[in-house]
């Protein structure tokens, strides 16, 4: 960073605010940012126009998220940005940036929350939630408030966070405003929907601005042109197996064709894929059903055939609560697995609708199907290389999901679209603000990964090694075989040699009797890895979230209590210390 | 090529404290299965060759990972003869951390292949358990020394085996590096280590020893760089012919690189053998060439300096001159396969082992069967300079026992197989080779087949003729000795070498290079009729156009 760029901006916007604003505006070219800085400045008037009114009414609209994936981000900012069209002044902070207490000075908020890991808050916000949720929190008599719950209902705790948040609020004596609606990963027609009634209800209470909503338009930015909701279609350049003869498993190296899309991204992002299923997965349900592939069906109004409806509109892999109702009803098998959290989520984790389809006969009429299965959902891939690095490209790093189980092939619909014949695929760039590089390029990196989890740290390296940071790199990396599955190897032997990467430790589980992990690498080095966080090192874990990210966190907990000779509260506060700092980042699936 | 300044590798063994390097290092690397690059120098010392299969080079290449490394081990045998105990020992570590396969080499030594990096600690370790060892068996020192099995004549056979075991006991490095890295004995502090006949840097090239008794002469003592050839008088072992500066190496389009067959430069006693083989390692340690490796070998110091410089420096440093050659007869090279009774009521079994190569193949399985023998027999298996193997010293009333245990593992009685397969000769080359240009132990049934049905063509089916093949021009299977020899150039292309006689006395001569399989098909095709149309009685092929030059009558 330039010493006169500090200068100029020190004066009003400091510490992590500058860091963030120079960490979204540094992949910037000369336009993007003459373009943003009118924005700024549009952005700027509207707070002008706005700030009398709402001191004058003591009214602040806010509307909060917890998102892991951006989706609730997402919703959450186009409800900002209508409402701030509405003239209503609006406040929208990420749950994991503010201070839970924030809640007893507010009167009026909005909550867009997704669930993750196993009916979870999202990487960061915990704090906020466990706040909220404990008993020291205090009551909410003037609060006005309404969530959007996000989730899956392919998982047993759908909605979990959302739910146990809109309780807890009307227990503590706050006031639901808009009733709560849990979004299944279809989300954007409920959200719709409930932005609208949210707005609705807003504007009895609060009489709009017209001056404001005139200086807002003006200053509202052009939405970026391809995004989620229209994927650019990026050709597919390179689709490279990367694991060797006689693996169990089958990676490929996909590198995509950005050119001309103006799609920017920096390393920890991830790409969004709106795949097509499978054309043999399509023709094997066909014929599982008895259907017609030609049948003329409605999909949101739209009239098509169920060949195509079952190709790119709907999910006919993974699993969801309404398919699994509608064949429950006539098989009380299903009911009692369904009634149980725990043979539910089992059975989500383990069967596919193929599965579904032969284990429960079921008369599916080509209309009833279409509208029991959900909305086909992209799926994201962390950003496998660095953007100065390959100009106009972007590489990911994709385990193709091909197994048998009950004596059926099974395929997992993006991977295999993926790896597939495909000439090119509709994608997006999802940010991940919470995954991202020190901006210090002399601060030292420690990169834990298992599997495709390297996928994010290849970008990272190539990226430091690009820019010449001077900060050191070290990379932990887990997978089964060292002969077949050691991804990029001979680029990390490559990096090793040149320095740009300072080390390099692997754990392969299934070489010897007893499996090895990453975690016990961890611990073999603990030593020196405490040494690093000491001096400041950040630390990064991708790849698995159910296994192998809990027991590097237990690895790293038991490393700062024997290293740092810390009791294991202490140990605990230390690493929270290094969550809050940005130091400890998580990007797990 | 030559300039002033010593080689890369030279420099590699000064700095390594007597052959360490960082190979411990390496070992513990475990992000590749790889050795540092000098450390891969160092190895061979150690008797072992990084590699990689070459089939999957480029594959795993795309695949951005990195070749898939193994390691091929080298286990001396001095003189080719090994217990049914050590047998047992290598069948298992060749199952175990090998790939299921034993190569018996053309220096009466043992390789695995496909070691990997990880196991070689344990193998190298078994190994010398095994009481057998792999220092010195690769790397510029003196390797495996060869010693005719020649079972028949046990007394002077028992006489000339015990000098070539206490040339080889001789010659071995004293560095202790190799039981401080493979066998975890702790270095006595402080303690040096010194090398009284090779000093810090050792040779500048490979060093090769054969000991023969005729009249076979199956270790090719001509293409040795030391070689003893014993003198039998009256029952007893008199001496030694003793032969210097054989050698096959060469490279395509380098003429100042050739094989050399070796001079017989005198003859010493039995009990003098071992001073004179200290001496002529001296005076190649001194006087070698260290600025040029493909100039390094003894053959070349001697063509450099002369034969009469070499005798003399020998002498002088002897002490004592050595006496006149003395009259012998070499008759065969080959091994007489099948059974046969010596002089002490003891049988042996000559092996056919096809290609050098011990395996279980399909309803073939001959490393079980040799496995399965190894358990109940008495005596000792000898690895032969032809790649085969002997059953050696088995009672009259065992033998069925051994023909049986053959049999019932799929193994068939070799008499059926014509001269020219039972003496047909291939180095490893592909996949694992590091330097082959083209397939030789692969390809070798292939052109056998082939030859066979020419030679019957012309009705040479029962002609003893010599064929040996290599993937490039290093000689490994001695083919520049042969009758015919094939040396690899590119796959699929090989030069043709015609002319060497039966004692293995006389180079062949190129006859024409880059030749794929049906020009050379053609070529023998052409000759084979002129020979047998146009030879003498009793002439051999090599002979005959050694007689008549390399340019077939009608081609000028
Ligand atoms: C295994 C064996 C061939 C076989 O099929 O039996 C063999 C195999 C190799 N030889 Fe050899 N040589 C073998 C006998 C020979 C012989 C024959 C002999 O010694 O009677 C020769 C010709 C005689 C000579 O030394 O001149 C021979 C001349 C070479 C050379 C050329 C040396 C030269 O002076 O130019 C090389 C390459 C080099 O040393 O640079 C070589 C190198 C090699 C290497 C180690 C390739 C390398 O350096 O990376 C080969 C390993 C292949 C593999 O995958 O196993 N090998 N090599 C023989 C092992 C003998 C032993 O037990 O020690
Ligand atoms: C932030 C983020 C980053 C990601 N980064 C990557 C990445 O870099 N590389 C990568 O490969 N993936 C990554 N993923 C995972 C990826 O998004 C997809 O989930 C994955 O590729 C599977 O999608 P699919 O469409 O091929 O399979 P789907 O069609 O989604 O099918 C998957 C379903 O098949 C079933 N299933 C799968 N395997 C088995 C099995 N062995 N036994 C029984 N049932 C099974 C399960 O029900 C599972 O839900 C990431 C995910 C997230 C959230
Ligand atoms: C790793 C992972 C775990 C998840 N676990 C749950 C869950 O337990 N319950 C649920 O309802 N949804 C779960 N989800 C689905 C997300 O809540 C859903 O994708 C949501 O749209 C994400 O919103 P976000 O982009 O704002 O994070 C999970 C998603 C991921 C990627
Ligand atoms: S002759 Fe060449 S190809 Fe054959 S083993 Fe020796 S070095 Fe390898």
């Amino acid at each position: 960073m330039a010493a006169a760029e500090r200068e100029i901006i020190t004066p009003v916007v400091g510490g992590s605010e500058l860091t963030a604003l120079q960490r979204v505006t540094r992949s910037f070219d000369r336009d993007q940012l003459l373009w943003s800085s009118g924005f700024l400045a549009g952005l700027a008037e509207t707070r002008a126009n706005v700030v009398p009114l709402q001191s004058a009414r003591g009214h602040e609209w806010h509307i909060f998220y917890a998102t892991e994936t951006g989706n609730s981000r997402r919703v959450a900012e186009r409800l900002a940005g209508e409402a701030t069209a509405a003239g209503l002044s609006t406040v929208v902070q990420d749950l994991r940036d503010v201070r839970p207490k924030v809640l007893k000075n507010i009167d009026s908020a909005v909550f867009v929350v997704a669930t993750h890991g196993v009916g979870d808050a999202p990487e960061g916000s915990e704090p906020f939630f466990e706040f909220w949720l404990s008993d020291k929190a205090p009551r909410l008599e003037s609060l006005d408030f309404s969530v959007l719950a996000l989730g899956d209902s392919s998982y047993a705790d759908f909605c979990e966070v959302g739910k146990r948040f809109d309780a807890r609020l009307r227990e503590l004596g706050a006031t639901a405003v808009v009733k709560r609606v849990d979004c299944d990963l279809d989300f954007e027609k409920p959200a719709e929907a409930w932005t609208k009634q949210i707005l609705e209800q807003a504007s009895k209470t609060v009489e709009t601005n017209k001056s404001a909503h005139a200086a807002h338009l003006t200053s509202v930015p052009a939405k970026p042109e391809y995004g989620r909701e229209h994927p650019f279609n990026a050709d597919i350049l390179t689709r490279q197996s990367i694991t060797g003869r006689g693996s169990t498993k089958d990676v490929r190296h996909i590198e995509l064709d950005l050119e001309g899309s103006g799609l920017v991204y920096q390393p920890g992002d991830s790409i969004g894929v709106l795949p097509s299923n499978p054309p043999q997965l399509v023709a094997t349900l066909l014929q599982a059903t008895g259907l017609e592939d030609d049948v003329v069906v409605d999909v949101d109004g739209e009239s098509t055939t169920l060949q195509e409806a079952l190709s790119n509109d709907k999910e006919i892999t993974v699993l969801s609560r309404p398919v699994l109702d509608a064949v429950a009803e006539s098989h009380p098998k299903l009911r009692s697995i369904l009634e149980s959290r725990d043979s539910f989520s089992k059975y989500l984790e383990t069967h596919q609708l193929i599965d579904l389809i032969h284990e429960f006969p079921y008369d599916w009429q080509p209309q009833e199907l279409v509208d029991a299965l959900r909305r086909l959902t992209p799926r994201l891939y962390s950003i496998a290389s660095s953007p100065d690095a390959n100009p106009g490209e972007a590489h990911l790093t994709v385990a193709v999901v091909n197994y048998d189980a009950y004596g059926r092939q099974h395929w997992g619909s993006a991977s295999n679209f993926l790896a597939g014949d495909a000439a090119s695929a509709p994608i997006y760039v999802e940010p991940n603000d919470h995954f991202r590089l020190p901006t210090d390029g002399d601060t030292s990196i420690i990169m834990i990964a298992a599997g495709t989890g390297v996928a994010p740290f290849r970008a990272f390296v190539e990226h430091r090694r690009e820019h010449a940071n001077r900060g050191k790199n070290w990379l932990f990396f887990g997978e089964r075989n060292f002969s077949s599955d050691f991804l990029y190897q001979l680029e990390w032997l490559r990096y090793r040699k040149e320095g740009a990467l300072n080390n390099l430790d692997v754990a392969f589980s299934r070489d010897q009797k007893d499996k090895i992990y990453v975690q016990h690498r961890l611990l073999e080095k603990g030593a020196d890895v405490y040494d690093w966080l000491e001096h400041g090192a950040y630390f990064y874990v991708c790849g698995d979230m159910k296994t192998m990210a809990p027991d590097v966190d237990r690895a790293l907990h038991s490393i700062v209590r024997e290293h740092g000779g810390m009791s294991a509260d202490r140990a605990t506060e230390y690493i929270d210390d290094l969550k809050r700092a940005g130091r400890y980042q998580r990007d797990v699936y | 090529m030559s300039g002033s300044a010593i080689t890369p590798v030279e420099e590699i063994k000064a700095r390594s404290d007597y052959l360490r390097g960082t190979i411990e290092d390496s070992l513990a690397d475990d992000a590749t299965g790889a050795l540092a690059e000098d450390d891969t120098q160092l190895a061979k010392f150690h008797g072992f060759y990084q590699q990689d299969d070459r089939d999957l080079r480029a594959e795993r290449t795309r695949q951005k990972l990195e070749p898939a490394h193994s390691f091929m081990i080298r286990v001396r045998v001095p003189g080719g003869i090994a217990t049914p105990a050590q047998w047992l020992e290598m069948d298992r570590l060749a199952r175990r951390y090998g790939n299921q396969t034993l190569r018996l080499t053309t220096r009466q030594a043992f390789q695995f292949h496909g070691i990997i990096k990880r196991d070689l600690k344990a193998t190298i370790a078994a190994i010398n358990g095994a009481l057998l060892d792999t220092i010195a068996a690769c790397g510029d020192v003196n390797r495996n020394v060869m010693c005719t099995p020649l079972a028949e004549r046990s007394d002077i056979h028992t006489a000339a085996y015990e000098v070539s075991k206490a040339i080889s006991a001789h010659l071995t490095p004293n560095t202790s590096a190799y039981h401080e890295i493979w066998l975890d004995k702790k270095r006595v502090a402080g303690s040096e280590d010194h090398e009284p006949i090779y000093g810090a840097t050792y040779l500048p090239r490979k060093f090769k020893i054969g000991v023969v008794i005729p009249p076979s002469n199956d270790v090719d003592i001509f293409s040795q760089d030391l070689g003893f050839i014993a003198i039998e008088e009256d029952g007893k072992l008199a001496g030694f012919n003793v032969t210097a500066g054989g050698g096959m190496g060469m490279h395509h389009g380098e003429p100042d690189t050739y094989p050399r067959v070796a001079d017989i430069i005198g003859f010493c006693k039995p009990a003098q053998a071992v001073a004179v083989a200290e001496q002529v390692v001296k005076i190649q340690r001194d006087h070698g060439d260290r600025t040029n490796r493909k100039h390094a070998r003894l053959k070349y110091t001697i063509d450099d300096n002369g034969l009469d410089w070499f005798r003399e420096e020998l002498n002088r440093r002897l002490g004592f001159d050595l006496q006149a050659k003395r009259p012998f007869r070499f008759l065969t090279r080959g091994d007489e396969i099948g059974w046969s009774l010596d002089a002490h009521g003891q049988w042996h079994l000559a092996v056919f082992v096809p290609q050098g190569r011990l395996a279980d193949v399909g309803d073939v399985k001959m490393l079980s069967a040799l496995a399965a023998i190894a358990k109940v027999h008495k005596g000792t298996f000898r690895l032969t300079a032809n790649q085969n193997l002997i059953i050696s010293g088995v009672a009259d009333e065992e033998k069925n026992g051994v023909d049986r245990l053959l049999e019932r593992h799929g193994v068939r009685s070799s008499d059926s197989l014509s001269p020219l397969r039972k003496q047909a000769l291939a180095c490893v080359a592909l996949p694992t080779c590091a330097l082959a240009m083209a397939e030789a132990e692969r390809y070798l049934p292939t052109i056998t087949d082939k030859l066979e049905s020419l030679l019957a063509r012309h009705g040479l089916g029962n002609e003893p003729v010599s064929l040996r093949i290599t993937g490039c021009p290093n000689g490994c299977a001695r083919p520049y000795l042969a009758e015919i020899g094939l040396v690899g150039k590119a796959p699929g292309q090989y030069s043709l070498f015609l002319g060497g006689n039966h004692d293995g006395s006389r180079l062949n001569k190129l006859a024409s290079e880059n030749m794929n399989e049906s020009e050379i098909l053609e070529t023998l095709d052409r000759w084979l009729g002129y020979y047998a149309s146009k030879r003498n009685p009793g002439e051999t092929l090599g002979d005959f156009i050694d007689r008549k030059g390399l340019t077939l009558p009608w081609t000028d």
